[in-house]
C-alpha cells in the first residue's frame, strides 16, 4: 500500500469521527500545514522518478481535493450546529411591547374643509379666503344689509370698537365682496373659514366654521344652483341618491333665496342622510342680489349668479355621528383621539374622501 | 308669528287638511317651525263646584275641600285661597294638567300631611287675566256645565311660523291667507268693512311736529265716547287664547286682535287723561316717561314720542305709557293707528334696549294705507262689545304714500329661474297677491300694494313668481367638471402641508377659539396690542389672541387634570396683531408636556426637551421644502420662553424674517398659571414668513448629480469657550472647502474633567468627498490642516490631541 492510499484512509476514517473545530483545524495542519503530510508528499514530487512522477502527482492531487472537500464539508456541519445552539440561546419574547409610538389626528373640521375643497375642486371652484376681523361694510352694508336692517338681528355681532365698525365677522359672505372687488368676473370660488357670533349654547357656539360658495358668470341660474349643490351634498355624504328640498326664504344679499334641506331618517339611533322623511337644514343659499353686484362694480346686466353658505361644523357633525358642537372646541384629548383623522388620510378625487 | 287653522279660515276658503297646509306654507317660504297641540291640554280643566270646606289640620291658611268634578266622588283638594267657600263655581286642574302660567304639570301632593288631588286654579295661573288674588269664580249660571271643560274645544293647532324680516304683511294672518291663496291653496274672502256710523267730530287736537328727523309721517285716529270696557266675550278671549296671548280687556283685546289679524299695531288712550291734544314730536334729550312694562325710561334726544301738553304720553310705534293707558273704568278712548318710519323705530329700540311686539312690526314696514281699516274695524268692534259712540276719523300726515311701480321684463324670469312660466300664469300670481297690472308693449307695468315694503324692482318680482310656483320646479343642471384654475394658491398648500406634516409627529390637531383670557393672553402678548372684544360672551373670552399659547396652554393643563401626562397638540390658525381687517397672522403653534418613553421596559425614560420641539420643526420645514443647511438659529426668542433653553431659526443667513420659534415655556408662567407636568415645550411656526420657493418639484427634480469617488470619515475635537456655538463651528468648516466638505456631523459636547472651566469640547465628524477623483494622503491631509486652522482662527477653538 502506498504512502498516500495509507494516509488517506488513515484520514477519510478520522474524519468519519465526531470532531470539534479545534480537532478539525489540528487535521488541516496536520495534512495541509507547512510540514503537513500532503505538503511533504508535494515537496517529494521532484524526487520522484521521472516515469512514474505524472501518476504520482495526479493521485496526489486528486486525494488533497478529497481530502479538502471532506474537510469543509465537515467545517460546514459544525458550523451549522454552533449558531443554531447560538440561535437557541439568543430567542426573545417577541410578545413584549415594541417601542412606544405616538399618532398624531388631524381635527374633523380640518379633514371635512379638506373634503369639501376636494369636491368642489373637480367641478372648477378655487379656494379664497378672508380676514376674521371685517369691516362692518364688508359684513353687511355690501351685503345689502344696511345699517338698522333687521336682517342684522339675526346675527349676534362680536364688535371691537365702540362705533360698531370693527367687528368679528358674522359670516364668510364679506370673502364675496373681496373676491369680487380685487378680481373681474367670471368667479368660482368658496372660502371656508371661522365665523362669529355671540351666541353660546348647546347648540351654538361663539365660533364655528361657514363656507361660502359665488359662481359668478353670465348665464348663471337657479338650475346650476340646485345642480352644485345636489352634487356637493351627494359627493360628501358618499351616497349615490339624496333626498333634497328648495325652500324659499330670505337673505338680504341674495334673491330669489332658498333654504336647503335634506332627507333623512333615525335607524337603530343611527342617523342615515339621503333617505327617510324627516328634513333637516343643512344650508342657505340664492341668486347674488344685484344690489350686491353693483357695490362690487359687477353690472348686473351682464352678470348673474349664485351664492351659498354651509355651516362646516354642522356636516362634520352629520357625517361622523358628532352629537356636541362644543365638543370641537374643547380640546378633549380622548374626543381627538376618537373624532381625529390620520394626516395620511388625505382626501383626494382620485383615491375617495374617507376611508 | 302664532296662527291656526281655524283663524287662518276666517280669511281663506279652502277643504284641504291642516297637513297639506304646513306643507304649502314651508313651500311658499313660510317656514313653519312648529306645531302644538294646545287643545288636548287645556280639555282637562274642568267646571267643579265646591261642597264642603274644612280647615287644614295643620295649617291655618289653607283649607281642605270636597270638590264635584262631574264624577261620582268627590275630589279632596288642598287650597290656600281665601275665597274657596262652599257652593263657589270654579275651575278645577287634575293631576296631569299642565298649568299654563308656569308650565308645570301638576301631580298628587301631599301638603303638610293632606293628600291633594288636583288644584282649583286662579285667573292667572290660566293665563286668563292677572288676577291672581283668590280662585277663579264661575257664575251660577255655568252649574248645568259642572265636569265639562272650562275652554272651548279648539279644533286645531298651533302653528308657529317664522316669517322673514322682509314679510311684515305675513305678521298678519290675513297676509299669509292672501300668500296661500296665490299658490293655489283655497281662495281668499275678500272681508266686507263692517258700515258704522261716524257722525261726532275727533274733537281732540293731534299735530305731528314738522322737524327734522320726524319719525311719524301719518296719524290717524278717532274717539270713541261713553264705552263700558269690560273682558271680553268668550269668541275673542278663545281667539288670543288659542293663539297663545292672554285676554286683558275687550279694548286691549280688540287692537291685540286687529293686529295680529291683519297687521295693523293700535293704540288705545284714556282720553280723559290726554291735556289738550296730541303732540307727536322728537322727544328732548333728558326726558323721562313711565311705560306699559312699569319701566322708567330716560329718552336721548330725536326720538319719536307722542305727547301732551304735559309731557311724553308714549313711545310712537314702540311702547305707551301707564299715564295714559286705558282701565276697565275707562269712559273715552282715543284710538291711534298711525304710520312710524322703520329706521326710527329701530333707533330708538336700540338705543334703549327695548323689544316689543309693535316695534318688531313698525321697524319692519306697515302697510302705510291700514290707517283707516284699522280703525274702522277696531272702533266698529268696541262699539259692539262695549257700546259708545265714533267719532269721524282724524289723519294727520307729513308725507303722502307714493305708490311704488315696476316695469317688468317677462322674460327676466327665465334667465334667472331657468325655467318658464306663461304670462297668463304670471298675471295671475300677482293680481292674488294684490299686485295691479297694466301690460305695456313689452313689459308689465306693476303697481306695488302697499303692505309690500320689501319690494322695489324686478328681481323682487321674480322671487315673488318663483316663490309661488314652487322651487320644486327649478331644474337640476348638473355641474361641468372641468377646472381652469389651480384650487389652491401655494400659501394654502403650505398651510394644508405643515398642518399634515406637524400631525403626522405624533401631534393632535386642535381647533380653539379665536378669542381668549385676557390674564392668559398677558403671559403671551409681550408687547403686542391688546385687542378688546366690546361684548364678550364671558369676561374669560374678551380679548382676541396675540398667541395660541394662551389658549392650548389651557387645554393642555385641562388634559394633564384628565390624568394623560404625556401629550402633544397643536393649532393652526389665526393669531392677531391689530383690530383692523388683516392684521393678523397664521401661526402653526405646538405644545408638548410630559416624558419620552414613560414606563418602558426596553428604552430610557427621559424628560421631553427643547430638542424634540426643534427637530419637529426642522423636520416639518425640511419636508416643506426648505434646505435645512441654510437655517440660522440663534437664541433671540420671546419672553414667554425659557430664555436659556429656547431658540429662533430662519430660513437662511439673511435673517430676513423668523421662520419658528422653540423652547421651554417659561417657569414662571407655568407656576403662575399652576400646570402640573414634568417639561413644557412649545414652537410656533410663522407660515407667511415662510419664503414661497418658484420652483416647482417638476424644476427641483430635474438635475441628478452624486460622487462615487470614495469618501473619507475623519472626526475631530475642537475645544472652545462655552459661549462659542455649535453652529458656528459647523458654518466655519463648511466654508473651507465646500467642494469636498459634504457633511458634518456633531456627536459629542462634553464638559468637565480635563477640559478647562468655562470651555467645552465639541467632537465632530467629518465627510470628505470630491467629485473628481479619489483623494490622496496628501490631499486630505492638507484639507485636515485647513479645516483645523480655520476652527482654530476664527472661534479661538483648540484642536484636542
Amino acid at each position: 500500500m502506498s504512502d498516500l492510499k495509507k494516509i488517506k484512509d488513515e484520514f477519510v476514517s478520522k474524519l468519519k469521527g465526531k470532531l470539534d473545530l479545534a480537532e478539525l483545524n489540528q487535521i488541516k495542519s496536520d495534512l495541509f500545514g507547512k510540514n503537513g503530510l500532503i505538503s511533504s508528499q508535494f515537496k517529494k514530487i521532484g524526487t520522484i522518478d521521472a516515469s512514474e512522477r505524472k501518476k504520482f502527482a495526479s493521485d496526489l492531487n486528486i486525494i488533497k481535493d478529497e481530502l479538502q472537500d471532506l474537510i469543509n464539508l465537515k467545517i460546514n456541519e459544525i458550523e451549522k450546529v454552533n449558531i443554531n445552539e447560538k440561535l437557541e440561546k439568543e430567542k426573545i419574547d417577541v410578545t413584549l411591547p415594541e417601542r412606544s409610538f405616538v399618532r398624531g389626528k388631524i381635527h374633523p373640521v380640518s379633514q371635512t374643509i379638506d373634503e369639501i375643497s376636494s369636491i368642489f375642486s373637480e367641478i372648477g371652484f378655487s379656494v379664497e379666503e378672508g380676514p376674521d376681523v371685517e369691516n362692518e361694510y364688508n359684513n353687511f352694508t355690501a351685503l345689502n344689509t344696511p345699517d338698522n336692517h333687521p336682517a342684522r338681528d339675526m346675527h349676534d355681532t362680536f364688535y371691537l370698537d365702540e362705533k360698531k365698525e370693527r367687528l368679528l365677522r358674522t359670516h364668510t359672505s364679506p370673502v364675496q365682496i373681496r373676491t369680487m372687488l380685487k378680481d373681474k368676473p367670471p368667479f368660482k370660488i368658496i372660502a371656508p373659514g371661522r365665523t362669529y357670533r355671540s351666541d353660546s349654547d348647546q347648540t351654538h357656539s361663539p365660533m364655528f366654521h361657514q363656507v361660502e360658495g359665488l359662481h359668478i358668470d353670465k348665464n348663471i341660474n337657479m338650475g346650476h344652483l340646485k345642480g352644485c349643490l345636489n352634487y356637493f351634498i351627494k359627493e360628501f355624504f358618499e351616497v349615490k341618491k339624496i333626498k333634497m328640498r328648495f325652500r324659499p326664504s330670505h337673505f338680504p344679499f341674495t334673491e330669489p333665496s332658498a333654504e336647503v334641506d335634506i332627507g333623512y331618517e333615525i335607524k337603530d339611533g343611527k342617523i342615515i342622510i339621503g333617505e327617510g322623511d324627516q328634513w333637516l337644514e343643512i344650508l342657505g343659499c340664492g341668486m347674488v342680489h344685484p344690489n350686491v353686484l353693483k357695490n362690487v362694480k359687477v353690472d348686473p346686466a351682464k352678470f348673474q349668479g349664485y351664492a351659498f353658505g354651509i355651516g362646516i361644523d354642522r356636516l362634520a357633525m352629520l357625517k361622523y355621528g358628532i352629537n356636541d358642537l362644543r365638543a370641537f372646541f374643547d380640546c378633549d384629548y380622548r374626543w381627538l383621539n376618537h373624532f381625529g383623522f390620520d394626516p395620511l388620510d388625505v382626501p383626494t378625487n382620485y383615491r375617495g374622501l374617507s376611508r | 308669528m302664532k296662527i291656526t287653522f281655524d283663524w287662518l279660515k276666517d280669511h281663506l276658503k279652502t277643504n284641504l287638511k291642516e297637513k297639506n297646509l304646513l306643507e304649502q306654507l314651508t313651500n311658499i317660504g313660510l317656514e313653519v317651525e312648529s306645531v302644538e297641540s294646545l287643545s288636548s291640554d287645556n280639555q282637562l280643566f274642568k267646571i267643579a263646584k265646591i261642597i264642603k270646606t274644612e280647615k287644614h289640620p295643620n295649617a291655618d291658611r289653607l283649607k281642605v275641600c270636597d270638590v264635584n268634578v262631574g264624577e261620582k266622588e268627590l275630589k279632596k283638594v288642598v287650597c290656600g285661597a281665601t275665597n274657596a267657600s262652599e257652593g263657589l263655581i270654579t275651575i278645577y286642574a287634575p293631576p296631569g294638567a299642565i298649568i299654563p302660567k308656569t308650565n308645570t304639570k301638576l301631580e298628587i301632593a301631599k301638603i303638610r300631611g293632606v293628600t291633594s288631588y288636583g288644584m282649583l286654579c286662579s285667573e292667572s295661573e290660566l293665563n286668563l287675566s292677572d288676577e291672581s288674588d283668590g280662585i277663579t269664580e264661575l257664575s251660577k249660571k255655568h252649574e248645568k256645565n259642572i265636569g265639562k271643560s272650562y275652554f272651548s274645544k279648539s279644533k286645531s293647532n298651533l302653528i308657529d311660523l317664522s316669517i322673514t324680516p322682509n314679510r311684515p304683511d305675513c305678521l298678519g294672518v290675513k297676509g299669509i291667507a292672501r300668500d296661500l291663496a296665490a299658490s293655489g291653496f283655497g281662495r281668499l274672502i275678500v272681508s266686507k268693512e263692517k258700515k258704522i256710523k261716524l257722525k261726532t267730530k275727533q274733537t281732540l287736537k293731534v299735530k305731528i311736529n314738522k322737524e327734522k328727523g320726524q319719525g311719524c309721517s301719518a296719524f290717524g285716529s278717532c274717539l270713541i265716547k261713553n264705552v263700558k270696557n269690560t273682558e271680553s266675550p268668550q269668541w275673542l278671549k278663545d281667539k288670543l287664547i288659542s293663539v297663545g296671548q292672554k285676554p286683558i280687556s275687550a279694548i286691549v283685546d280688540i287692537t291685540n286682535y286687529v293686529m295680529l289679524d291683519i297687521n295693523r299695531p293700535l293704540h288705545a288712550y284714556d282720553a280723559d287723561k290726554i291735556e289738550k291734544g296730541i303732540f307727536v314730536r322728537n322727544s328732548k334729550s333728558g326726558e323721562e316717561f313711565t311705560a306699559l312694562d312699569n319701566k322708567i325710561y330716560k329718552l336721548e334726544k330725536g326720538m319719536c314720542v307722542i305727547s301732551d301738553n304735559k309731557g311724553v304720553l308714549g313711545l310712537g310705534g314702540i311702547i305707551g305709557g301707564t299715564r295714559s293707558g286705558t282701565e276697565f273704568d275707562t269712559k273715552n278712548i282715543l284710538l291711534e293707528s298711525a304710520y312710524f318710519d322703520p329706521r326710527s323705530i329701530r333707533n330708538t329700540a336700540k338705543k334703549l334696549n327695548l323689544d316689543t311686539d309693535a316695534k318688531f312690526r313698525f321697524e319692519r314696514g306697515i302697510d302705510p294705507l291700514s290707517i283707516e281699516t284699522g280703525l274702522k274695524k277696531a272702533a266698529s268692534l268696541i262699539q259692539e262689545i262695549c257700546g259708545g259712540e265714533v267719532s269721524k276719523i282724524d289723519i294727520q300726515k307729513t308725507e303722502s304714500y307714493k305708490t311704488k311701480i315696476i316695469n317688468f321684463d317677462v322674460n327676466s324670469f327665465e334667465n334667472i329661474v331657468g325655467f318658464k312660466i306663461s304670462e297668463k300664469e304670471i298675471q295671475r300670481i300677482l293680481t292674488d297677491l294684490g299686485f295691479i297690472i297694466k301690460k305695456e308693449k313689452n313689459s308689465l307695468k306693476l303697481i306695488v300694494p302697499s303692505w309690500r315694503p320689501d319690494i322695489s324692482q324686478q328681481i323682487d318680482i321674480i322671487e315673488e313668481l318663483v316663490r309661488i310656483s314652487g322651487y320644486d320646479k327649478i331644474k337640476t343642471i348638473d355641474p361641468i367638471k372641468d377646472r381652469s384654475k389651480s384650487t389652491l394658491t401655494q400659501t394654502q398648500r403650505l398651510f394644508h402641508f405643515l398642518q399634515r406634516a406637524i400631525a403626522s409627529k405624533g401631534y393632535l390637531e386642535t381647533i380653539t377659539w379665536s378669542f381668549t383670557d385676557q390674564s392668559y393672553n398677558n403671559h403671551f402678548r409681550e408687547a403686542g396690542k391688546e385687542i378688546k372684544i366690546v361684548n364678550p360672551i364671558s369676561s374669560e373670552l374678551g380679548v382676541l389672541r396675540n398667541s395660541i399659547f394662551s389658549n392650548l396652554i389651557m387645554y393642555m393643563s385641562k388634559n394633564l387634570d384628565r390624568g394623560f401626562k404625556d401629550l402633544s397638540i397643536f393649532e393652526i390658525g389665526p393669531v392677531f396683531t391689530g383690530s383692523n381687517p388683516g392684521e393678523q397672522k397664521t401661526v402653526v403653534c405646538g405644545l408638548s408636556a410630559g416624558k419620552k418613553s414613560r414606563l418602558s421596559w426596553i428604552d430610557k425614560e427621559r424628560n421631553i426637551d427643547l430638542f424634540d420641539a426643534k427637530r419637529d420643526v426642522v423636520q416639518t420645514l425640511s419636508e416643506a421644502g426648505y434646505n435645512s443647511d441654510h437655517f440660522f438659529i440663534d437664541s433671540k426668542t420671546p419672553n414667554y420662553y425659557h430664555p436659556g433653553k429656547s431658540g429662533r431659526i430662519f430660513l437662511d443667513h439673511s435673517k430676513d424674517k423668523v421662520a419658528a420659534y422653540f423652547g421651554e415655556i417659561h417657569p414662571n408662567i407655568l407656576k403662575k398659571i399652576d400646570i402640573k407636568t414634568e417639561n413644557l415645550i412649545g414652537f410656533e411656526i410663522f407660515l407667511e414668513n415662510l419664503k414661497l420657493s418658484r420652483k416647482t418639484l417638476k424644476d427641483q427634480k430635474l438635475k441628478f448629480s452624486v460622487s462615487d469617488f470614495q469618501k473619507s470619515e475623519r472626526d475631530f475635537a475642537f475645544v472652545v469657550n462655552k459661549d462659542v456655538e455649535a453652529q458656528e463651528l459647523i458654518s466655519v468648516i463648511s466654508n473651507v472647502n465646500p467642494n469636498l466638505i459634504s457633511n458634518i456631523k456633531v456627536f459629542d459636547v462634553y464638559e468637565g474633567e480635563n477640559i478647562p472651566d468655562n470651555q467645552k469640547s465639541i467632537a465632530i465628524s467629518i465627510t470628505i468627498q470630491s467629485s473628481e477623483k479619489t483623494l490622496k494622503d496628501k490631499d486630505l491631509e492638507k484639507i485636515n490642516n485647513s479645516i483645523i486652522e480655520a476652527v482654530e482662527n476664527k472661534t479661538g477653538a483648540k484642536i484636542r490631541s
